[in-house]
């Protein structure tokens, strides 16, 4: 017994890291979310939660459901791979509602620019024109349509 | 012909109601998703793209991505000459304006996507101390903000510099791969707006998506191979000097 | 705030992710790991020289220890989630797991050690002070009133066995915040194997240095001889491990301009343009060199008691300057280039901001306070212990 209040003191820093211990299983058990370890070491429900997410973009499908009209004079030139809103930007909320959400015109000389510049970096065989030499300053859509680029010579625009 | 995943217009409300099952946290229980099925990636061919900034534009406004800060870019690449080790690189704001026009300056030019590459084996999941940062089943990796502590050591472990921290959420922050549209059948932003295919979402479990085809018959390179990340985004027609 | 970019970087790349709080991390838990290192080459290996520092530097190793949580809570996006490294700590990652040995020192090396070593002397003033101080060490007893002859050689061995397993402790203490930089393959200037030793020595050398000029400057104070014998032996440890950290050092920068690998060239530039004040100057010449020098010269030529303290003074400044030249080299070092080796960024320091240099002083200043407290609420002077069983009686290990 005499050996037992020797080592009290140690007894007793025992029983507190003992004590620390309990209580962090305890907080461990009540903090960590439950979906944890689910999938791996990590919360199973933001894959839900990142999946939920509204979408911004409509995707071309969408547009081409209700906009027939401009797919086949898009089927005509090169433009028909490019997707709707690669030009009139994100627009699933005028998907949605038509009505109440409408997309803005488009200032050729800047969006038609972005592709069509002349810059030694771009395919060569791509369609590329030093816009300054070329138009002068003026708007692409004075000379083209943008849906169906290619100013024909013959026949109709 | 776009070569994108297509869902029928029909098929999106139906998508609707499946994702109260995904709300709920079990994804796997959605008719229409299953994470097993699929492993994601995606190509990139180097040819084809034009630096017009289209998907780093569109990758902003689908992902509310802050002002300069990148969750993809583009690189504009100058080799003089025999000069492989020695490329002159520019990026202005992350080419989502595109560039400014260039007089021909000889060697080679050439315009080079980056975004994450959501390795297999990623550094950035393997450093993290929490677990906020994770590969999913299906190959994407994602970070979870709310858990998120903003200890930036995912930023400092990806060789790619394609991390960065929110100024708004003080978390770690980089691209899903479009996952909210991915799971739901649509391509992701930048595949959606890039004008001549240059970008193209893969499923690399899907054996009728033509990236197997495309990975047989062509001449496609990762970056940083020599950091054995597993890396999903493949280049076809990728210069060595590339960095 | 627009930053200077050189060449190209990866647009997300231009600003620096880890602050100057990250560089005051590593060289406060070095200090933690060196001091404790000089205490325990009395405990451990018999050098009965280096003595009257004993308490001295578990204290000081105490003070320090308290802070180094601090930096990095500061520099969280979400300090408030913080605990999540204790509940969900993820295994492969050296950051989370380096909490545990944190938690580990902290708490079943370097507080169990002093309390052991204090307890008689707790369990004394529990009872002859009054007012807060009597509260305090109450509490610290834990309700136990027991200095035994038999009780006391228990804690004595069971100190013995602490410091003994404290030893690796350090190292790992110290070596894993290495590892966490070491470990990082997207960083060539970080991935080393040579990280963690380099760190660990490194932080050796802080510490001691930290401790000798710590002990001449509470002599002073208090107006007490230094014990020469004490000094020259710290001193002396002093040089043998700078000696072998500025090899390693220097084997790390000769191999790698040696190999000169893709990254090379990048860094060189590095060192050359924005490292050369901070690298060269200041932690090479000034930091190490001339320390090394000094403390060489004192071995081998004879000087008289004041010139040693003159030389030691300045050299164990010099030391502390060099060895937070060298964190500072490391972290923001590792940050100044781009990953595509192409081009380098620019650090800008903020002042009064959470992560500033405001802020990083109030840090460095702050373990001198905490010590200040523990100094008084725990003599370490060996003149300030009177009965048996004290300091000042038989030395560790001997009875």
């Amino acid at each position: 017994m005499n050996l037992f209040k020797d080592i009290e003191h140690l007894i007793r820093l025992a029983a507190v890291i003992a004590i620390a211990l309990v209580a962090f299983v305890i907080l461990r058990a009540a903090v960590v979310p439950r979906s944890f370890g689910q999938y791996g070491h990590y919360r199973g429900a933001a894959i839900g939660e990142m999946a939920s997410r509204p979408v911004a973009f409509a995707g071309h499908d969408t547009c081409e459901a209700c906009h027939t009209d401009v797919v086949d004079q898009k089927e005509l030139g090169k433009h028909v791979v490019v997707a709707c809103e690669a030009c009139h930007g994100a627009l699933a909320k005028h998907a949605d509602d038509p009505g109440s959400v409408q997309p803005g015109k488009l200032d050729t000389a800047v969006v038609c620019a972005r592709c069509h510049e002349a810059n030694s970096a771009k395919p060569k065989g791509f369609p590329q024109v030093a816009t300054a030499d070329h138009s002068g300053g003026l708007a692409c859509d004075i000379c083209h349509q943008s849906h169906r680029p290619k100013i024909e010579t013959e026949g109709k625009k | 012909m776009d070569i994108t995943r297509r869902r029928l217009l029909v098929l999106l409300p139906a998508a609707a109601v499946a994702w109260k099952f995904v709300l709920a946290g079990t994804p796997e229980a959605s008719p229409n998703y299953q994470l097993t099925e699929h492993w994601w990636g995606m190509l990139i061919d180097i040819p084809k793209c034009i630096g017009c900034g289209s998907c780093v534009r569109a990758c902003a406004e689908e992902n509310d991505v802050p002002e300069g800060y990148y969750r993809t870019w583009i690189e504009r690449y100058h080799v003089a000459d025999w000069k492989i080790e020695r490329p002159e690189v520019e990026s202005p704001d992350g080419g989502k304006q595109g560039f400014p026009p260039h007089a021909d300056e000889g060697g080679k030019n050439f315009f080079v996507p980056k975004l994450c590459n959501h390795c297999a084996e990623s550094p950035c999941t393997q450093v993290c101390p929490v677990g906020a940062t994770f590969v999913t089943p299906d190959g994407v990796v994602l970070v979870d903000k709310s858990y998120c502590l903003g200890c930036r050591y995912c930023v400092q472990a990806c060789p790619y510099g394609c991390r960065f921290i929110n100024p708004k959420t003080h978390t770690a922050e980089k691209c899903t791969l479009c996952y909210h549209r991915i799971t739901k059948g649509l391509t992701t932003a930048c595949c959606e707006v890039c004008p001549t295919g240059a970008r193209q979402l893969a499923d690399l479990k899907n054996p009728k998506d033509p990236i197997h085809e495309f990975l047989r018959t062509h001449t496609v390179q990762v970056l940083k191979p020599h950091m054995a990340t597993g890396a999903k985004v493949f280049y076809n027609g990728m210069d060595g000097s590339v960095r | 705030m627009q930053i200077p970019v050189e060449g190209f970087m990866y647009p997300n790349e231009v600003e620096l992710q880890w602050s100057i709080l990250i560089v005051l991390y590593p060289f406060i838990t070095g200090l933690v790991a060196g001091a404790f290192i000089l205490a325990s080459l009395e405990r451990v290996f018999r050098v009965q020289a280096v003595k009257p520092t004993y308490r001295l530097a578990l204290l000081t190793a105490l003070a320090f220890l308290l802070v180094a949580p601090l930096p990095l809570q500061l520099h969280l996006g979400h300090p408030e989630r913080s605990l999540e490294m204790y509940l969900t700590p993820h295994r492969s990652s050296a950051m989370a797991m380096f909490g545990f040995v944190y938690l580990w020192y902290l708490m079943g090396v370097l507080l169990l050690e002093i309390w052991l070593d204090y307890r008689r002397e707790i369990v004394e003033f529990s009872q002859t002070t009054s007012g807060w101080k009597r509260r305090i060490y109450r509490v610290l007893t834990l309700g136990s009133k027991n200095v035994s002859e038999r009780s006391l050689r228990i804690d004595e061995r069971l100190g013995y066995f602490i410091t003994l397993i404290g030893i690796p402790s350090a190292f790992l203490l110290h070596g894993y915040v290495g590892f966490i930089f070491g470990s990082v393959k997207a960083n060539p200037w970080w991935s080393s194997p040579l990280m963690p030793i380099v760190f660990v020595f490194s932080a050796m050398v802080s510490g001691i240095s930290a401790v000798m000029l710590l002990y001449m400057l509470s002599n002073r104070l208090r107006r007490k001889e230094i014990d020469m014998r004490c000094l020259d032996t710290i001193a002396r440890y002093l040089l043998y491990t700078f000696i072998i950290d500025f090899s390693l050092e220097m084997l790390d920068l000769l191999q790698r301009i040696y190999e000169a690998d893709e990254s090379f060239r990048s860094l060189d530039f590095m060192v050359h343009t924005r490292l050369w004040i901070s690298q060269v100057i200041i932690q090479i010449l000034l930091g190490t060199v001339t320390p090394i020098a000094l403390l060489g010269l004192t071995q081998v030529l004879r000087f008289s008691d004041i010139a040693r303290k003159q030389i030691y003074v300045l050299a164990g400044c010099l030391t502390m300057i060099g060895i937070f030249a060298m964190r500072w080299n490391v972290v923001i070092g590792g940050q100044l280039f781009s990953k595509s080796f192409l081009g380098y960024t620019t650090y800008k320091m903020a002042f009064a901001t959470r992560e500033g240099l405001l802020t990083a002083i109030a840090l460095m200043i702050l373990p001198f306070i905490i010590l200040w407290f523990l100094v008084k609420l725990l003599p370490p002077w060996p003149e300030s212990a009177s009965s048996p069983g004290s300091i000042a009686a038989p030395a560790h290990g001997t009875s």
